[in-house]
């Protein structure tokens, strides 16, 4: 039989704010255990929560950006259970009233269409802290550094077919949280960790199978290879007459295989109700359009004006456009220069520029190579004074601040000979100098061309314009 | 005024109190010293206090006697208070009366004894109360009951019933309760003295140990309405540290008390009056009306239908909210921690089991219960609608009226173990529950006796009319005396 397998994701991102959903406490990552808290961080008799705006903000940004309802009314609600890093006894979170509603993302599908992907709700909700067992004496340690983070949950409708399809949800949304500035999206710290919901039906059947929950799956490669398992799992688990269970899985990277973490049976009650600390979030209209206003254009938007204005390639198009701070570049660029110069524009800052960037391990918005320099430098490549590759040199000169391109054209006499009289000349004379190779090249041996098109080019240093040194060589050479 | 007697501070109003430190009669520290001595006297009488901060309040005294010197001194500067144990304060102990917080400490102060220790109020110590709030008697206490300075055979109510044992004793001049289901207005009507639950919001709930959040309200507690006037203007006001708190303006509470109330309608819901009212209590409150209709207040009978149902839903709810509420007392990070743990689920089980009451264990399966899956619906979402009537016909009632009065208890104070069976208990809160499922203000006023043991009336108003029931209640003790009667039980 034919398997379909059936996919939704539930991807929580940690906000970017400086303090915790409930408190005032830093949100820093890597502190020493249990010094990014406070009274309410560890639940002590009498603490309250105040809701910190800034992650509602930021939550609304999000739900514009996956063009999504922001709830005008939204409200916390408790989630109970009993853990050691759940200070409280409970987490509180958006269960019956999400911040987030109701949108959608598309992705280019491994089947080569646009594939919509609803995105059910993303509510906002507070995470826990975590349980040391190594290093403690037999005991078991509790740092509620990370309790109270805010985390913004983003639930997907099982509209995903495949798990390649999956880390493509998974990348665009980390994506347009990073361009969106809500998180940091930094998934070794666990800012953007996913949970797979995954489930197979024979092909063409209406009715979704019994579906198993992998848990905190922290990179794209682990998403994939997870899915993937568990898919094979489940199919033969039905093959081999069995049936799946409804279960909480967990994935190890090491052996490529998930587990049974819980069963259904050992399902939790969280008896789930409204929080009777905090007061619903209610959002004026104005305040929701507003947050809309302030949008910057989206990644996708941007990339389709690039190709159409810039003609630049697919792939080029969104590597910029998905950089809020590459594509500001490209754009303060593409103010000075000609439309026709994107090409050569985006080159440059996909290839030198970011080799560069990666290296000195340090953002666009910190490039020693500003906008207005690396133009003046496109420039003399397009009008000949100096060739792509002598543009290099020149790049690394400026980077290291020898000056403008102008400045280190002429300090470092780099000036592109383009003069055809004067190549012609020292054509005629290495040819005269090498008949019988000439000789060659009019038998049909077309390889010889270059050997004179390097003398040529090591006779002027580098520095013959090469598209005019080739068109002369071959003129020449044929006897035209 | 009269004359200030030294050996009798506890005769006197707060006002005099306030004029006789101003005017140098006595110091802050002599005042602080003298109660101090009287509740080491008689506490082991009462066992109003679960714990005495005598150094930390004679502290205080000194450093009040220097802003009175000064003149930088507030009206209440010097007079000595103590606060039902669960406000947390960085003073002593923060108990809740339970042997799971037995020793703890709290590393914060609650909004509201942060307000009292910024005017230099000495605190004489932490008053007894049932375990976590759970309770009409103050039987649910760890540190054993406190006792009625009445007849100390009966108990003198609860929750709050340390706060209004210590006044009724002039073991303190005024003391803080909370009141989730008539915890301050129940133990004022069984010890005879005055206090007022306030409107939910108005006081911050900051640093008060939770029971039921959407219910617990801290209020004032004092022999007269104008004493309770000035603790309300002193801990009432928004806190940016409680979501739940008002952003309304406060008024001076006392400023309005000596206006004149004739004209002012007053409701009897009917269903506070059948025959489950104990006649004496009955009796005091047709007293009580003889004396507003002097006053020249008008009453009439009102409905408010469902009364009845007002006490299922209240359990449902607190007992959901408090289920919760205290699961972060599970022995990992302070408190109670059994010596019987070895994993982690023993570490939960044997530490709650040890921890907790009889009482504070049966609410918080009672709210489990009614918080599972299969069971929402039917008593915590049920429970909600008939507090969405309850809050409905108190708002249609006050748009005639100016006040509703109604008893606080179906019965006086009972004896000591006499009340075993909790749904009896619970029974007992009936006429006071409802203003907390609708927030409302409610004052409590004595207004007599029934064998010896004092009754009371409550006086409910719209949300942050807190002024006018105190004018009311202000003028109604301008006409009795019931307010000024002491206990002789203890001498």
């Amino acid at each position: 039989m034919e398997w379909q397998s059936v996919i939704g994701l539930e991807i929580h991102v940690q906000l970017s704010t400086k303090s915790k959903l409930f408190s005032g406490a830093s949100t820093q990552y890597g502190a020493e255990p249990n010094t990014q808290t406070c009274q309410i961080d560890l639940g002590l008799p009498g603490v309250l929560p105040v809701v910190n705006e800034e992650s509602v903000r930021l939550a609304a940004i999000l739900g514009h950006g996956i063009n999504a309802t922001v709830a005008p009314y939204s409200a916390f609600d408790r989630k109970n259970y009993f853990y050691p890093d759940s200070p409280k006894g409970y987490q509180t979170s958006q269960f019956a009233y999400p911040i987030v509603h109701d949108g959608y993302i598309d992705i280019q599908s491994t089947s080569g269409e646009t594939l919509r992907v609803t995105i059910i709700r993303a509510h906002l909700e507070e995470d826990a802290g975590k349980s040391v067992h190594e290093g403690q004496k037999g005991y078991t340690g509790i740092d509620l550094n990370r309790a109270g983070t805010p985390l913004l949950e983003i639930v997907t409708a099982p509209d995903i077919r495949n798990a390649k399809d999956a880390v493509e949800v998974m990348r665009q949304l980390h994506m347009l949280v990073r361009y969106l500035q809500v998180s940091d999206g930094n998934m070794q710290e666990g800012s953007f960790r996913c949970d797979a919901n995954i489930s197979v039906m024979p092909k063409g059947a209406s009715e979704y199978g019994t579906r198993a929950e992998i848990k905190n799956l922290n990179s794209f490669r682990f998403v994939e290879k997870a899915i993937n398992y568990e898919i094979e799992r489940q199919i033969d688990v039905i093959e081999s007459g069995g049936t799946v269970v409804q279960e909480t899985r967990l994935y190890d990277s090491e052996n490529d295989e998930t587990r049974s973490m819980r069963g259904k049976e050992e399902a939790n009650d969280y008896r789930y109700f409204p929080c009777p600390d905090l007061c619903p979030i209610v959002l004026s209209p104005e305040w929701i359009e507003s947050i809309r206003q302030q949008m910057p254009v989206l990644p996708a938007e941007k990339a389709n004006d690039y190709i159409s204005n810039y003609s630049l390639s697919d792939e080029d198009a969104l590597q910029i456009a998905q950089s809020r701070e590459t594509s500001k570049f490209f754009e303060a660029m593409m103010a000075i220069l000609p439309s026709d110069a994107g090409k050569i524009a985006a080159n440059w800052l996909q290839g030198e520029m970011a080799a560069m960037l990666n290296k000195e391990d340090i953002g666009i918005e910190e490039s020693k190579i500003s906008s207005d320099a690396l133009v003046l430098l496109i420039e003399r490549i397009r009008d000949n004074t100096i060739s792509s590759k002598m543009a290099k040199g020149v790049f690394e000169a400026i980077w290291n601040g020898e000056g403008t391109a102008d400045e280190v054209i002429a300090a470092r006499g780099l000036k592109q000979i383009s003069d055809t009289s004067v190549i012609e000349t020292a054509v005629d004379d290495i040819m005269a100098a090498n008949m019988p190779q000439v000789e060659q090249y009019r038998a049909g041996k077309d390889k010889v061309k270059g050997f004179f098109v390097g003398q040529i080019m090591k006779q002027f240093k580098g520095q013959a314009n090469p598209a005019v040194v080739d068109q002369i060589v071959t003129t020449k050479l044929k006897g035209e | 005024m009269t004359d200030f007697d030294l050996t009798q501070p506890e005769t006197h109003s707060i006002s005099e109190l306030a004029n006789a430190l101003q005017s140098k009669s006595i110091s802050s520290m002599e005042l602080t010293q003298l109660y101090l001595d009287r509740a080491e006297q008689l506490d082991s009488k009462i066992n109003a206090f679960t714990s005495f901060t005598k150094e930390a309040a004679l502290a205080t005294a000194q450093q009040a006697d220097a802003k009175i010197s000064d003149g930088n001194n507030n009206f209440a500067t010097g007079i000595p208070i103590a606060h039902k144990d669960l406000f947390c304060t960085l003073e002593g102990n923060t108990t809740c009366a339970s042997k799971f917080l037995e020793n703890y400490q709290s590393p914060f102060e609650s909004t509201v004894t942060q307000k009292t220790n910024e005017l230099c109020l000495p605190m004489l110590g932490k008053l007894n109360m049932d375990e976590f709030a759970m309770g009409s008697s103050t039987e649910n206490s760890f540190f054993g009951p406190t006792k009625n300075p009445w007849h100390l055979d009966y108990v003198p109510g609860g929750s709050s019933g340390g706060s209004a044992a210590a006044v009724a004793a002039s073991l303190t001049p005024w003391s803080t309760g909370t009141d989730t289901g008539g915890s301050i207005r129940q133990p004022a009507a069984f010890c005879g003295i005055s206090g007022i639950k306030p409107t939910y919001g108005r006081v911050s709930r900051w640093g008060m140990v939770a029971f039921a959040s959407s219910l617990d309200q801290a209020g004032p507690m004092g022999k007269r309405v104008e004493d309770i006037a000035h603790l309300l203007n002193i801990i009432s006001g928004f806190d940016a540290k409680d979501s739940t708190s008002s952003q309304q303006a406060t008024e001076d509470y006392n400023a309005g008390l000596a206006q004149d109330i004739s004209g002012m309608t007053i409701g009897l819901p009917k269903e506070y009056f059948s025959d489950q009212l104990d006649s004496n209590i009955a009796t005091a409150i047709d007293a009580a009306k003889s004396e507003l209709i002097k006053a020249g207040a008008n009453f009439v009978e009102i409905s408010l239908p469902s009364t009845d149902a007002a006490i299922a839903a209240y359990y449902v709810i607190a007992s959901a909210e408090a289920s919760t509420n205290l699961s972060r007392f599970d022995g990992v990070r302070f408190g109670h921690r059994s010596d019987k743990t070895e994993d982690l689920e023993s570490l939960y089980k044997h530490s709650r089991a040890e921890g907790f009451g009889e009482e504070v264990k049966r609410r918080i399966l009672t709210g489990t219960f009614a918080l599972s899956a299969g069971y929402y619906d039917a008593y915590y979402l049920k429970a909600q609608k008939v507090r969405r009537l309850v809050l409905n016909e108190f708002k249609v009632a006050l748009k005639n009226v100016d006040a509703i009065l109604t008893p606080i208890t179906p019965t006086p104070a009972f004896q000591l173990g006499q009340k075993q069976d909790p749904v009896t208990m619970y029974q007992n809160d009936i006429f006071s529950i409802t203003a907390n499922l609708a927030g409302l203000p409610a004052l409590a006023l004595p207004c007599g006796f029934a064998e010896g043991l004092p009754v009371g009336f409550q006086l409910l108003g719209d949300h942050f009319t807190e002024s006018r029931l105190l004018n009311i209640g202000h003028q109604y003790q301008q006409l009795t005396a019931h307010h000024l009667a002491r206990p002789t039980a203890l001498v």
